[in-house]
């Protein structure tokens, strides 16, 4: 038993990646769960309109956090801040009885809204009251305040992440373990075409996954789609690009399928847990928060919520769309990078693609630069950098 | 027995290339030539620089310094260590990616892999994934995919280690077709018995050419004399003498007739592998006195 165990010890020592991730996960855990995971509401975005909007907007205290007071504007401006994200909560004062507007597709925050308006209402002129008034109370976008209907939008993303992460990463990685890498890398094809025929199969499995579960979604669960179909597809191609990207990057750092499965595990988590599928942005503590919008799950949210339940259009959603774009160019830059190296074993001087000519003709006397035209020369680069020979 | 690397058109190979893993140094100052429809063998031990020199020749390796002349990519196979070929996908299936990466036309494809595998034996096999092929058949689809878009530079990396005896005839005749139909064939082998089929040798050790030429060539320009014994030599010999078969080889530089004495003790013919040997054995006992 002794030699088992000292073995172990031997072959864990060697194995680093899953030494620091037994070593570095349950503290990442540990932070995630401990500042993240709340679903405890204590900041409400708040627009006030209507004449009486700013008397209203002073007698709404905490959690309600007024962002916009605009006596000018109506219920239908009030209605539109919310489709757009820019509040979870509004409320029209006058003309007329006090109407409040909540967005019901922000759940948690929702739920904590009409909670506290329960108990401003039963202190009548407490500090989250409206002077007494009875407000007239709709829920918008999700009004039963159903769990899957916020859920299965967000879920679409999980979907693709983990298609595109840990399919594609496996999908890469398995031509090193086959043995087929080098063989790849000598053949005329460009990185750019190895690299799009292993992402573009993914891409279109992924797509079609998106459909199902979409479909199920609205269908079996009767979860709403009341935006367009075009923004929702463009918002999932962009995240399709990003966690594909992601995933042929995890592959071109991974040995094998293990490596890879555990780094897309610890890719996946995060964005499970920190994108506000399951809790609320606002939630999660500041100095975890940053995390969140590094994530691309955090904008496809946004999108995925805003155009199925909201009805949102690509105006407003602008800023999920560019972020995902930036991170799609940034991580899909690196991938190809990646992907360029990792095709080629010997490091970045492997020899060009393309027919090399150097000297005059077909020579070949010691000394005489060699090359007819016919083919290449692979003339003195740097040695290269990495690589084993028999 | 340094044959080297002189003018003339349709050949290639490298000159003087050299390859630098870090700080050993893997191929130094290696010049060889492979011609169109001959094969070059490619001998040595572990860490000769074999593999090294065929990854640069196939072009999956920049030589740090020196040239490698080859055709263009279109125009190499190449089989890499192992087969090189995808376990998840049947025989016909690994064939028809080769031949479409090589842009062969899928009619002349069809015709082509269709006789190479009826000739092989394994054309019942055309639709068995590659993972469930034995070793040998395996590395006969190899080295079929390597030549299925009939290259000029055919390059090999021990297509026959681990595989049985009728395989490695098979893999033998489709070796010898390809030079046949022109291609340059270079390969690299642990077995010197095979390499002895090959029209010209080039050995190497520990990264450097050792002997280089026609296996006659190499085996006429052996120093010395050869006897084998049945038992170990005593004394200072013994640093000249190996294990063969049942037998001892002893070689003497000086070509002594008297040298080696004793029950059994005969003069030999130096074969390849003797020579080949002997040459390690002298560069080993040269690189000790100068030490």
């Amino acid at each position: 038993m002794w030699a088992m165990i000292v073995k172990e010890f031997r072959q864990l020592r060697r194995d680093r990646r899953t030494l620091a991730m037994m070593i570095v996960m349950p503290v990442v855990l540990l932070i995630v769960f401990g500042y993240a995971a709340s679903f405890d509401v204590s900041t409400i975005p708040t627009v006030a309109a209507g004449p009486q909007a700013a008397t209203v907007a002073g007698h709404l205290g905490k959690p309600f956090d007024i962002v916009t007071t605009a006596p000018g504007e109506d219920r239908a401006w009030a209605q539109q801040q919310l489709r757009d994200g820019k509040a979870a909560v509004a409320v029209i004062a006058g003309p007329g009885p006090v109407q409040v507007l909540v967005d019901g597709s922000q759940l948690f925050t929702a739920k904590a809204a009409l909670a506290a308006l329960a108990a401003g209402e039963q202190k009548a002129s407490g500090p989250a009251g409206l002077a007494g008034q009875q407000p007239q109370l709709t829920v918008l976008y999700n009004p039963q305040l159903a769990t899957k209907d916020i859920m299965i939008p967000g879920l679409c993303g999980v979907v693709l992440v983990f298609i595109g992460t840990i399919i594609t990463s496996l999908g890469v990685v398995r031509e090193r373990q086959s043995g087929t890498l080098e063989q790849l890398a000598v053949m005329p094809l460009h990185p750019r075409d190895v690299f799009l025929g292993k992402v573009v199969p993914y891409f279109g499995v992924a797509a079609l996954d998106l459909a199902i579960v979409v479909g199920v979604g609205v269908g079996v669960f009767g979860v709403p789609f009341n935006g367009s179909f075009a923004v929702f597809g463009l918002g999932a191609v962009l995240f399709l690009f990003v966690t594909l990207g992601i995933g042929v990057l995890i592959s071109s750092v991974s040995e094998n399928q293990g490596q890879a499965i555990q780094l897309s595990v610890m890719v996946m988590l995060p964005q499970v847990l920190l994108s506000g599928l399951i809790f609320p942005l606002s939630s999660i503590a500041v100095g975890v928060r940053w995390i969140s919008y590094l994530l691309p799950l955090t904008y496809f949210n946004e999108i995925s919520r805003g155009v199925m339940l909201r009805a949102e259009p690509i105006g407003p959603l602008w800023q999920p769309f560019v972020f995902l774009a930036l991170l799609g160019l940034v991580v899909f830059t690196l991938a190809s990078l990646r992907f360029r190296s990792y095709l080629a074993p010997a490091g970045p001087r492997r020899v060009g693609r393309h027919p090399a000519v150097a000297g005059t003709g077909a020579g070949g006397e010691p000394g005489e630069p060699v090359g007819t035209g016919l083919g290449e020369v692979a003339s003195a680069g740097p040695g290269p950098a990495a690589g084993s020979g028999s | 027995m340094t044959g080297p690397v002189t003018g003339g058109q349709g050949w290639w190979g490298s000159q003087a290339a050299s390859v630098r893993y870090g700080d050993k140094l893997a191929l130094d100052q290696v010049s060889f030539r492979a011609e169109p429809g001959r094969v070059t063998a490619v001998v040595g031990g572990d860490g000769a620089g074999r593999t090294t020199l065929l990854r640069c020749l196939a072009g999956a390796l920049a030589p740090g310094s020196g040239q490698v002349r080859r055709p263009d990519r279109l125009r190499i196979g190449y089989l890499a260590a192992g087969s090189g070929t995808y376990p998840d996908l049947s025989v016909a299936e690994n064939l028809a990616f080769r031949a479409a990466a090589y842009r062969v036309p899928p009619a002349a494809a069809r015709e082509r892999s269709g006789e190479l595998l009826a000739r092989s034996g394994l054309a019942a096999a055309r639709d068995r994934l590659a993972g469930q092929l034995s070793g040998g058949m395996r590395q006969k689809l190899g080295v079929i995919a390597a030549m299925l878009h009939r290259p000029d530079l055919l390059v090999l990396d021990e297509p026959t280690t681990g595989v049985d005896p009728v395989s490695r005839a098979d893999l033998w005749w489709l070796i010898a077709r390809a030079a046949a139909g022109g291609a340059a064939v270079v390969l690299a082998t642990s077995y010197l018995d095979e390499a002895e089929r090959a029209a010209s040798v080039l050995a190497l050790d520990a990264g450097r050419e050792l002997a280089q030429g026609t296996p006659a060539e190499i085996v006429a320009a052996m120093p010395g004399t050869l006897h084998a014994s049945d038992d170990p030599p005593a004394g200072e010999a013994r640093r000249r003498a190996w294990r063969r078969g049942g037998r001892w080889r002893i070689w003497d530089p000086q070509g002594r007739p008297d040298h080696a004495t004793g029950p059994g003790t005969t003069q030999v013919t130096p074969d390849l592998q003797d020579a080949v040997t002997v040459a390690i054995l002298a560069r080993e006992l040269t690189g000790r006195e100068a030490r």
